[in-house]
């Protein structure tokens, strides 16, 4: 049998590769994939806890499922707003967007 | 070592590999095909789990939809990106520091969690997607949440056009 313990650490890992996605790319399309990655270690926490701890109660699963909706609209206004910048400015390097940075 | 085991290692070891390839990859589009691996993995891992409607989802969301609308971006947002120029930040060891301390961090505090040995526990007897599905529209269950997703789903569709039209209407002619 699988512990528990294993997909803790598994999605760890993944959420933290996600976490260094994030903030090493300077593309903004490379950031919203690590945001992608990020979410996933998070859906695969919830899913394995539901799993191990309250097979009973479907909490878990709803609450996944909510994650997956936050993230399908997430992903869509924000490519959104990067395939906007592009036509404004043509560029989606993360640094070279500083209009409202100081 | 049992044949389910070797599953998840075998499984684990791709997605990870997967997402080292997603963050590291210099092609944007490798990236992106790399990202669809790694969300199969984590499907797989739904099925390990006993999710199989999850599963069915991740693929039918994430890979049919999410990993489809990455590559249309980045495929829209080329020009300037033709494959030169950095494509981590300077600083990407001080990124890679934080991710690390995360994880150590993380590690700390999950093997301090009560549950952190748990094996399976046993799954009852009814079909968990049929109640999965009676709780979505059940008023004293989740009925709240289900119908919350569904006003940000339209909020995201209708957010995204109008987010990702031309700026001016002459633009498109007069559309």
């Amino acid at each position: 049998m699988i512990p528990l313990s294993w997909y803790l650490i598994l999605s760890a890992l993944l959420f933290c590769i996600g976490v260094f996605g994030v903030l090493a790319r300077r593309n903004a399309v490379g950031i919203l994939m690590g945001i992608e990655l990020m979410l996933n270690a998070v859906n695969l926490n919830l899913v394995a806890f539901w799993r191990y701890l309250t097979p009973g109660m479907i909490g878990g699963q709803v609450f996944t499922l909510i994650v997956f909706a936050v993230a399908a609209s997430e992903a869509a206004v924000g490519l959104a707003l990067i395939i906007s910048i592009y036509r404004r400015r043509s560029t989606v390097v993360a640094d070279e967007i500083n209009l409202m940075k100081w | 070592m049992t044949v389910l085991q070797i599953v998840f290692l075998v499984t684990g070891l791709v997605t990870l590999l997967a997402g080292v390839m997603v963050v590291a990859s210099p092609k944007l589009v490798h990236a992106a095909l790399w990202l669809i691996v790694s969300l199969a993995g984590v499907a797989v891992l739904f099925v390990l789990l006993n999710a199989n409607f999850l599963a069915v989802v991740q693929v039918v969301v994430y890979i049919g939809a999410i990993a489809i609308l990455v590559i249309f971006a980045v495929m829209l947002t080329r020009r300037v990106m033709a494959d030169s120029g950095p494509t981590h930040n300077p600083t990407w060891w001080l990124a890679l520091l934080s991710a690390l301390v995360l994880f150590g961090g993380l590690l700390a505090l999950i093997t301090q969690l009560p549950a952190f040995g748990a094996t399976e526990a046993a799954l009852p007897a009814a079909d968990s997607l049929t109640d999965l599905g009676t709780s979505l529209v059940d008023v004293n269950r989740y009925l709240l949440p289900f119908e919350v997703a569904s006003v940000l789903l339209l909020a995201a569709l209708i957010g995204a056009m109008a987010v990702a039209r031309p700026a001016s209407e002459d633009e498109e002619g007069g559309a």
